[in-house]
């Protein structure tokens, strides 16, 4: 069966019922290929299911833990003996996520945007075949494709990882209690995971082969791991697991991790209830026939080079998303991209989606906002003697009733001395830090020098004040 | 609250003790203080409490410290935390019930962090020099303080408070009511509470009394926090009520009178039906407004103008009062914002333009502010019906938003409040003339954008900045709905 269509979404996410404003004939084709151990979701994309939407309510429900302490502090009384019900937890969660798959579904179809739960894959020029569950097939026409596949978690390829391992596609479902459990990486994803799962009250153990969060400031990755170390949480530095074996099935079951040093030839033996791994993720951009239409692909990552339109080296076919090449892999950037991109196809508008200066949020125990250059990186661009850093340890006042984590907050701005003291770097580690950053982003995208930031009055008593 | 003096080089009389004498130890005095004694002056700073009415005093710091910005914020966060507990068990953790709130624990915590904050402030004045006198005085001639000590002895320099609460006139108020300079350091709790007022001191207490689990009632006279963006002082009393904070709108008390159960009774007006009601409260607060008190200064002595009608000390541009070597900043100045930072941030200019060559001025507009109540209001600029005034509603839009915080979802809480908008004008480049905020974490999220504004951000510059997901404050960077369209502005989808 022929249809044509203006628009087809592969394998698609949210924030592209753009095109069906513009009257754009548009069909949405979105397939989860199953986990390892079986798991798939409705639509949405990675934020609202296996991301940025479960893993910010984990870390509330780690907060809240925290906030229970605090409250005594501040006259509450109740028993001392508090539990976490990862089950109550996971199933408020999973109703809510629930409830944002079929929010999707409405808005697509109030849009009148025709939706598949298929896989699409390329066939032909124009040409996609989508394959749904039960393996029925259908070929679709279109004059324009948007390939917006995403990404799906690495594995580390050592016997027993796809058996009896997890990833952050499992974690934010899990039917059971994880336990005492082993996270491997040390990424954002690693790091937020330990971090709830510790603030829950679980063992945590982060196995990390070499650095925390690469490409992130490095000074503050340093400042994230100790606290999470000052908090309980193990750290295995140095180390890569080498095998996976089961000692005993259940729910969870009782897992031994072998693991090598990278230095040398130590091993090590631990056992742990649940093994995350969160050692990266891959373009899902191998199987989707973009050989039989000639789009270029990155050989060695997988991702897909575009112009600054987002367009691939196939006019008719654009990209938007985490596949992309060296562009950010974040929600609120994939959703610009997209809805300007139908703009400048179908509303003659011309504005291109800005990536410089893109805020963004690591929501570990002690949360971490940033914008514009890291030190190092500014170091590199500008050189040492042309950047100023600023930077002020502080300490919540909510903090001081409770005696807590006396400082441990940090806020550093890096600035260009030979642009007007321009705020290259914003960076901020404490409480809320997603709220603070966003409105100074704001601000570095009006070109805010230091000057300006000095004459601005600070909200008293707030964390943020501290950063004018 | 800060007077300050400035030796006249040409004076020719005794060699004067001090280059700067500063009256008022809190938030604006402290801070032009130490900027002072950074250039190597001789600097005193004199600061005295008089008493509550109910004999309520407290340490070196100011109302900030001592009265205001800080318990409350404590206080306001135990409220919240209250709240947290809730939630919590949405969330999965296990709270077996009962659980309750007890004041003396509370009020001692923040009682003793403000001590330490007490203590803080006078190690630093130590540590920079400046010298401290806890004592309280007025002018003898323009040069010369007269000072008293607690035990009434005459020395050369002396204090004074510059702004107080003030207490209603009527029967019983000063006798049986309390202030917030009293509601912080209570040992016992306050209980069944009347507030009487609608300024942001009146609606941030009940809130906090309300999140502990005390039954407040606000009585209000006519507007809730006048001068603020009207629509969104509305969107915080409407919270208010569904948080279970009381409210007898267009009410005023007439009397208040003590029964034998040692309880209060308060007897007020309904504007609104004409009747008389009655009823009693273990504590009735007044947060009716704050005024200075300057008279006990001997102002008039020595020629330093105040506003007829609120008695603020006038000044200038440069702060400076109708006679040369004495300034004012803080609270107690006409026409400034009476927000701590902005008495800081005075202060220090002052001080450098005094003695550091600086001849920058302190830009009192977009001064970022945020009252915490239990659904915490952040705003920058101008409110909506201030925009109207200026420029006429055909050059200014509005865009707006009702959105819900993600904590919020498992949590079950209602969100009908949470609500945000900024007035831009509306010709050329768009530049913004006013946020405004409803919603958790207030200050932190207006903070940033007030250096936005600062930087004379414009709408187009806001929609190209990209959002941080999730989080509440990247709802601003995606406002497209105007009010003009008539749009359902209720954000949907992740």
């Amino acid at each position: 069966m022929k249809n044509l269509l203006n628009m087809l979404k592969v394998n698609g996410m949210l924030g592209n019922s753009e095109a069906a404003k513009y009257e754009k004939k548009v069909m949405v084709l979105d397939f989860v290929t199953p986990t390892p151990l079986g798991n798939s979701w409705g639509l949405g994309g990675t934020c609202v299911n296996v991301g940025c939407i479960p893993k910010k309510l984990m870390h509330q429900a780690a907060l809240l833990g925290q906030a229970l302490e605090d409250s005594r502090k501040f006259g509450w009384q109740f028993t001392e003996e508090v539990k976490h019900n990862w089950m109550t937890m996971t199933e408020s969660v999973q109703n809510y996520i629930g409830s944002l798959n079929w929010g999707y579904r409405v808005a697509l179809r109030e849009k009148k945007v025709t939706y598949e739960n298929a896989y699409g894959e390329f066939v032909g020029p124009h040409t996609v075949k989508a394959t749904n569950k039960r393996g029925v097939e259908k070929l679709y026409t279109a004059e324009r494709f948007l390939i917006a596949t995403g990404e799906r978690p690495r594995y580390l390829g050592i016997p027993g990882d796809k058996e009896y391992c997890i990833s952050s596609d499992d974690l934010f479902s899990l039917p059971y209690c994880p336990g005492k459990t082993l996270v491997v990486g040390a990424s954002y994803v690693a790091l937020e995971c330990a971090g709830f799962l510790a603030g829950l009250g679980l063992d945590v153990t982060v196995m990390v082969r070499s650095i925390l969060l690469r490409g992130f400031d490095q000074d503050i990755a340093n400042k994230i791991g100790e606290y999470m170390e000052g908090h309980g949480i193990n750290f295995i530095r140095e180390f890569v697991p080498i095998k996976v074996e089961q000692i005993e099935e259940g729910t969870p079951g009782r897992l031994k991790v072998i693991a090598k040093s990278t230095k040398g030839n130590q091993i090590i033996e631990g056992e742990y209830n649940t093994v995350l791994l969160a050692i990266g993720r891959d373009s899902c951009t191998r199987k989707i026939g973009l050989d039989k239409v000639g789009v270029q692909i990155n050989e060695k990552t997988g991702k897909i080079p575009v112009n600054d339109e987002e367009q691939t080296n196939v006019p008719y076919i654009y990209a938007v998303g985490d596949i992309l090449q060296d562009k950010l892999e974040l929600t609120p950037v994939a959703i610009q991209a997209g809805r300007l991109l139908v703009q400048r196809l179908y509303a003659g508008a011309t504005s291109k989606c800005d990536y410089v200066n893109v805020p963004t949020t690591v929501f570990t125990p002690l949360e971490y906002g940033a914008c514009g250059y890291s030190e190092e990186t500014a170091v590199e661009k500008f050189g040492e003697e042309n950047i100023e850093v600023y930077h002020s340890h502080f300490w919540p006042l909510e903090w001081t009733v409770p005696s807590r984590d006396n400082n441990k907050c940090y806020a550093k701005i890096i600035c260009n001395i030979q642009d007007n003291e321009r705020v290259i770097g914003f960076h901020v580690l404490g409480p809320n830090a997603g709220e603070v950053t966003q409105g100074f982003a704001a601000a570095i995208k009006c070109g805010m020098t230091k000057e300006q930031l000095d004459s601005t009055i600070g909200i008293h008593p707030v964390c943020a004040e501290v950063c004018v | 609250p800060v007077l300050l003096l400035e030796p006249v080089p040409q004076n020719p009389g005794p060699q004067n003790e001090y280059d700067l004498l500063v009256i008022g130890g809190g938030s604006g005095g402290l801070a032009c203080a130490k900027e002072a004694a950074q250039f190597g002056r001789k600097v005193a700073v004199l600061d005295y409490v008089e008493p509550s009415p109910q004999g309520t005093k407290w340490g070196l710091g100011g109302t900030c410290v001592n009265v205001g910005c800080i318990p409350k914020k404590l206080m306001h966060q135990a409220a919240l935390l209250g709240s947290a507990l809730k939630d919590a068990q949405h969330y999965g953790w296990n709270i077996a019930q009962p659980v309750h709130h007890t004041w003396s624990l509370m009020a001692q915590a923040v009682q003793n962090y403000v001590k330490s904050l007490n203590w803080g402030h006078r190690v630093q004045l130590q540590d920079k020099k400046v010298k401290y006198f806890n004592m309280k005085g007025s002018f003898s001639d323009p040069y010369t303080i007269r000072g008293l000590t607690k035990a009434g002895k005459e020395v050369s320099c002396c204090v004074i408070s510059a702004i107080l609460p003030v207490c209603s006139q009527i029967a019983g108020a000063l006798e049986y009511g309390i202030t917030s300079d009293d509601l912080f350091w209570l040992k016992k709790s306050p209980g069944k509470t009347l507030v009487v007022g609608a300024s942001y001191v009146s609606l941030e207490c009940a809130g906090f009394l309300t999140g502990i689990g005390l039954d407040t009632t606000v009585m209000m006279r006519s507007i809730p926090l006048r001068g603020f963006d009207q629509q969104m002082a509305s969107l915080v009393t409407e919270h208010m009520e569904s948080y279970g904070t009381k409210f007898l709108k267009r009410c005023f008390p007439t009397k208040v009178e003590k029964l034998e159960s040692n309880r209060l009774q308060v007897t007020w007006k309904n504007t609104d039906l004409g009747t008389e009601e009655t009823d009693s409260f273990d504590t009735v607060m007044w947060a009716v407004g704050r005024a200075p008190d300057t008279e006990a200064l001997n102002l008039e002595a020595v020629g330093v103008k105040t506003n007829s009608e609120t008695g603020k000390i006038v000044v200038d541009a440069s702060e400076a009062t109708s006679v040369p070597h004495i300034y004012a900043i803080g609270d107690i100045t006409e026409g400034r914002p009476e927000l701590t930072p902005t008495a800081i941030a005075a202060g220090k200019l002052l001080a450098q333009r005094l003695f550091g060559q600086s001849s920058e001025l302190m830009d009192y507009d977009n001064v970022p502010t945020t009252v915490f109540t239990p659904l915490e209001y952040g705003c920058v600029g101008l409110s909506e019906e201030m925009a109207v005034r200026c420029y006429g509603s055909d050059n200014i839009e509005v865009y707006h938003a009702y959105y819900k915080p993600l904590e919020f979802t498992v949590a079950e809480r209602d969100a009908t409040q949470c609500y945000m908008k900024v007035v831009c004008l509306r010709e050329r480049e768009q530049r913004i003339l006013g946020l405004h905020f409803i919603g958790p974490n207030a200050g932190e999220v207006i903070q940033g954008f007030a250096l936005g504004i600062k930087c004379g951000a414009t709408y187009p510059q806001l929609m190209k900045t990209i959002g941080i997901h999730p989080t509440c404050a990247e709802e601003i960077t995606k406002l497209h709905i105007t009010k003009r369209s008539g749009l359902d502005a209720t954000v949907t989808g992740c």
